[in-house]
């Protein structure tokens, strides 16, 4: 097995920073976004570009969490954590721009889920997707609207994403399986 | 959550039964890492860890919020099939496990066991049976015979739910009643709770017994003689003591000595016919010696809950004015009914492995 | 097998029969269906020879208590499988309950039961009577008449004799026939409908209990009456501490009071309704575990073999009471009593004595001679030295190896009766032969897998 530090905390620092400039040069301001950070690592990502944001235009858009727990497809696959937290989204999403933040997009089963419980919130304007980190294997047609990073892999391979706020520090390791 | 390390015999570590000196027996049960969950049925909470529990009810906060919802709708259980099998009418707890179901989504079939063909005589183990060949994924059962869904879980696939089984467990009421208490007052480690009342009959008491002492509560059962049980205070003398035996609680006969300082007042229903078959000698006596009353209450720690699993006996069990009292969570209990039956449909459709 | 007239030598055998003091390594001759010799080394001449090297040979066991279900409940047993069953488990005779459809309360039930074991039996039947008409414990029933026909006792077991007037009468009128009475102790009012002993188990359960006080009071009441009309009362399965000290003191001033005592009562307590060694993880309200009198406490348990041992008790009774198995796959307070014993009761009783807690020769001793004397059958015609290997007893002996291991199986237990706690535990201790009236009725080595 070899590991590999794909992102520094550097890194992880500009990208951020860049993912949040693409938001909002995007969506030509802050009116209307909702920023929704996915459960467990999506939340902090989800603050830190709210805060940059908030640094450079001056705004706070508002920010809430997500679980998806109650909407997943793969049961038997899930692992052994089957703990689930409230979602909190604290304002009504009818007709907003609603943008979701999480740590990597692998294949895209964790966005559709998320998808039907931000329907079943209301009815966005418009759904985006920011994620630190695009491992490719997509099962179904789903695309992030911001990255910031491509990391091509293999199946075996393990991504994990370090953040402060939860790991203690910041980064993107690559774990390789052997003999590859 | 708290991340606690896993201990044998959790319950007699945080009670304080065991000595530096003793080695506590180590239990046969599972002892899950915090986050997992090893059960295919609710029978009881005798084998429920403190780490289970605390999913439970951490789970149960997650479902409030999806019942707080505009549309309270999720498709967490979709084609998954419950049943309600009730041989004991019951208009509340079924009603909220039927909601329960409905709200992540499931299927739910309500069978009263007087309106099928149980009547004509299909016993336990044919019903239980046929329920499986028509694809029912969980079952929620009540049934006046204590051990009955025992029995029930022996002959199927699908995961029971006891509701209540004859005197002896009724887990998701002490769930509920777990959850109610916590929302209130926090941790109850080291917390006094008196459960008065019929203890006899009760499994009400029977299962918040367990969970009150596997998260460390200190328990008092107080009622008259006749209705606590030959044997409650567990293996005597020559007798082994048995890790399955009954968890450590006082005993109390006099309800104002068992009131005094209480964190929690938990009150159990008293049923009418009690008189009838001589246990007590009257309401009247009832009421004058172990009803809770304003003044009783009064010498409990200031703010201290009440709680009654009910239909409350209003004027029997409780005053009047205890139960419509700025203490009494009777009312939050009924609501947290709903999401504790929504945490455990979900934890055992996605914890098995 | 051949017919009664063909001689049979069991040899080599440890020859164990404590009613007469008798324990040598030696020879046993049975001729013409009755003992003939045990000696150190008898000659054979041209008797069928049977190799008991290294294992027991001792009278032909008695039960005093066992439930064969026939007439009337042919599809828990009958009287060719319960018997059949008995001889798996080295008995030679037995006395069955009147619990049956008729009732044994009339003349004609015990001369069919006669028949039938004449015609199907394995071992011999000693039919034991109503105490009451119908078992209905209103009036007694024509006990000089059952007597005339041939029943060794009376009995309303599975239910108490409640009335103690008509317990009296009953005493009084049995003066005259010279039977005892066996009393199934249980004061209905305090058993209150209780299905397992009352005490910590039962509220770990949830399920209703019944007192020792219920048997202990009844046990008392059965003394008094047995003083009063000086007639002999038997205490069918004791169970209690304070059962077992009522019978003590009873002996002690010279009352006419037998008492016996079942396998599992001297060896399981009130825990196997909650544990079973197939369901360790959870609460088993085991129904196999369900029966009455209950089993009690592990005090109880230890006073029990406390009185075999200081001859408090005069006997072991199987109790054997098979039932079909849907009959029991019900809820626990809905099942009926009963563990089908015949099979286990001589490996769960050598468990005391491999544990040191009984003398082999004392638990012999309450398997033959005992229960013999407790109910005086020895009185009855051609039973003249039953439970004993005396010259000219009945040709009824039993080979067992006391220290075989085996793994209780009840799927392939003779008896239609598959129900009890012990499914799965280890007993160490076999018969592995069986001889009635000088015929083998049983041999482990021909038992067909």
């Amino acid at each position: 097995m070899t590991e590999t530090i794909i992102m520094s905390p550097e890194d992880v620092r500009r990208a951020i920073m860049r993912i949040a400039h693409e938001i909002v040069e995007n969506n030509r301001g802050c009116k209307d976004l909702v920023f929704v950070g996915m459960q467990t690592r999506g939340v902090p990502l989800a603050k830190r570009i709210v805060d940059c944001i908030a640094e450079f235009e001056g705004e706070s858009p508002p920010l809430g969490t997500l679980d998806i727990g109650l909407y997943r497809d793969d049961l038997p696959d899930q692992g052994l954590n089957i703990e689930i937290k409230p979602s909190d989204i604290p304002t009504n999403i009818a007709g907003k721009r609603v943008v979701l933040v999480d740590d990597v997009l692998y294949t895209g089963r964790s966005i559709r889920a998320a998808l039907d419980a931000l329907i079943d919130y209301g009815r966005p304007g418009r759904i985006q997707l920011a994620v630190l980190v695009d491992r490719g294997h997509r099962e179904l047609p789903i695309r992030a609207d911001y990255v910031g990073k491509n990391i091509p892999t293999s199946r075996q391979d393990e991504v994990q994403v370090r953040l402060l706020e939860i790991d203690g520090s910041d980064g993107v390791l690559l774990t390789t399986a052997e003999g590859e | 959550m708290t991340m606690s390390a896993n201990l044998p015999n959790e319950r007699e570590r945080s009670s304080g039964a065991a000595t530096l000196a003793q080695e506590p027996p180590t239990s046969t049960l599972p002892h899950p890492a915090p986050g997992t969950w090893h059960h295919s049925h609710v029978l009881d909470l005798d084998d429920f860890s403190q780490e289970e529990i605390e999913l439970v009810l951490e789970t149960t906060g997650t479902m409030k919020e999806v019942l707080a919802r505009q549309i309270a709708r999720v498709p967490t259980l979709r084609g998954t099939t419950v049943v309600t099998l009730f041989y004991e009418s019951s208009t509340r707890t079924r009603s909220s496990f039927e909601l329960a179901g409905k709200v992540l989504g499931a299927d739910v079939i309500n069978i009263a066991a007087s309106a099928s063909s149980v009547q004509k005589g299909e016993s336990l183990v044919d019903t239980v049976l046929t329920l499986q060949a028509i694809g029912a994924d969980v079952l929620v059962m009540r049934h006046p015979r204590s051990g009955a869904p025992y029995l029930a879980s022996r002959h199927t696939r699908a995961s029971i739910i006891n509701a209540g089984d004859g005197w002896h467990a009724h887990p998701t009421q002490a769930l509920l009643d777990l959850f109610t208490i916590q929302s209130h007052i926090g941790d109850v480690r080291g917390r006094k709770v008196v459960i008065v009342g019929d203890i006899t009959h009760s499994r009400v008491a029977r299962s918040n017994l367990w969970s009150l002492t596997t998260m460390g509560a200190q328990v008092v059962v107080c009622g008259p003689p006749t209705l606590l049980p030959v044997g409650l205070e567990g293996p005597q003398g020559s007798e082994v003591e048995s890790e399955q035996a009954l968890p450590p609680l006082e005993v109390e006969t006099n309800l104002d000595r068992a009131i005094k300082d209480a964190d929690v007042v938990m009150t159990l229903r008293l049923q009418l016919e009690r008189q009838q078959s001589g246990l007590i000698p009257s309401i009247r006596e009832y009421c004058n010696l172990y009803q809770v009353t304003e003044e009783r209450l009064a010498t409990a720690k200031p703010g201290a809950l009440v709680l009654h699993p009910g239909p409350v006996n209003e004027g029997v069990e409780i005053s009047l004015g205890v139960a419509h009292g700025a203490q009494s969570v009777i009312e939050e209990q009924v609501a947290n009914g709903v999401a504790v039956r929504m945490a455990l449909l979900y934890l055992l459709s996605r914890g098995r492995s | 097998m051949n017919g009664a007239k063909s001689k049979l030598v069991i040899r080599g055998g440890r020859v164990l029969d404590p009613g007469q003091g008798i324990d040598i390594v030696g020879d046993v001759l049975i001729s013409d269906g009755r003992i003939t010799a045990v000696g150190a080394e008898i000659k054979d001449g041209g008797a069928r020879v049977i190799d008991a090297k290294g294992l027991i040979v001792c009278p032909g066991l008695i039960d005093i208590h066992c439930h064969l279900r026939d007439p009337g409940f042919e599809y828990k047993e009958t009287i060719e499988t319960g018997t059949l069953a008995a001889a798996h488990g080295g008995f030679t005779t037995v006395c069955c309950m009147p619990n049956t459809q008729p009732p044994i309360d009339s003349r004609a039930t015990v001369e069919y039961i006669q028949r039938t074991a004449a015609l199907t039996a394995s071992a011999r039947v000693l039919p034991i009577g109503c105490v009451s008409k119908g078992r209905q414990g209103k009036e007694i029933a024509e006990l000089g008449d059952l007597a005339d026909a041939g029943v060794v006792a009376f009995s309303d077991d599975g239910s108490p004799v409640a009335d103690g007037a008509l317990m009296r009468k009953a005493l009084e009128y049995c003066r005259a026939l010279g039977l005892p009475i066996s009393d199934h102790c249980e004061e209905p009012s305090l058993a209150e409908g209780g299905v397992m002993h009352e005490g910590w188990v039962a509220v770990r359960l949830g399920l209703r209990g019944q007192p020792a006080a219920a048997e202990e009071s009844q046990v008392a009441r059965d003394i008094a009456l047995a003083e009063l009309t000086g007639s002999p009362v038997h205490i069918a399965h004791v169970s209690t501490r304070g059962s077992v000290e009522l019978v003590r003191q009873a002996k002690a001033r010279g009352l006419p009071v037998t008492a016996e005592v079942t396998p599992h009562h001297l060896t399981l307590t009130h825990e196997s309704v909650m544990s079973s060694t197939s369901l360790p993880n959870e609460l088993a309200y085991d129904t196999n575990a369900k029966v009455s009198p209950p089993l009690r406490t592990a005090d109880d348990v230890a006073a029990c073999v406390e009185g075999l041992r200081d001859g408090t008790i005069d006997a072991i009774a199987t109790d054997h009471a098979p039932h079909a198995p849907v009959d029991k796959l019900c809820e626990f307070d809905d099942a009926p009593s009963g563990i089908s014993g015949f099979e286990t009761a001589l490996g769960l009783v050598l468990t005391l004595v491999h544990a040191g807690k009984l003398e082999l020769a004392a638990v012999i001793e309450k398997m033959t001679a005992g229960p013999v004397a407790a109910l005086r059958l020895d009185r009855h015609e051609g039973l003249a030295g039953l439970g004993s290997l005396a010259a000219g007893a009945p040709g009824d002996v039993t080979v067992f190896d006391p220290n075989a291991e085996w793994t209780v199986e009840p799927e392939r237990f003779a008896s239609k009766g598959k129900n009890t706690p012990l499914a799965g535990r280890v007993l160490k201790g076999q018969v592995v032969m069986t001889i009635s009236n000088g015929r083998q009725v049983f041999a482990r080595d021909e038992v067909t897998v």
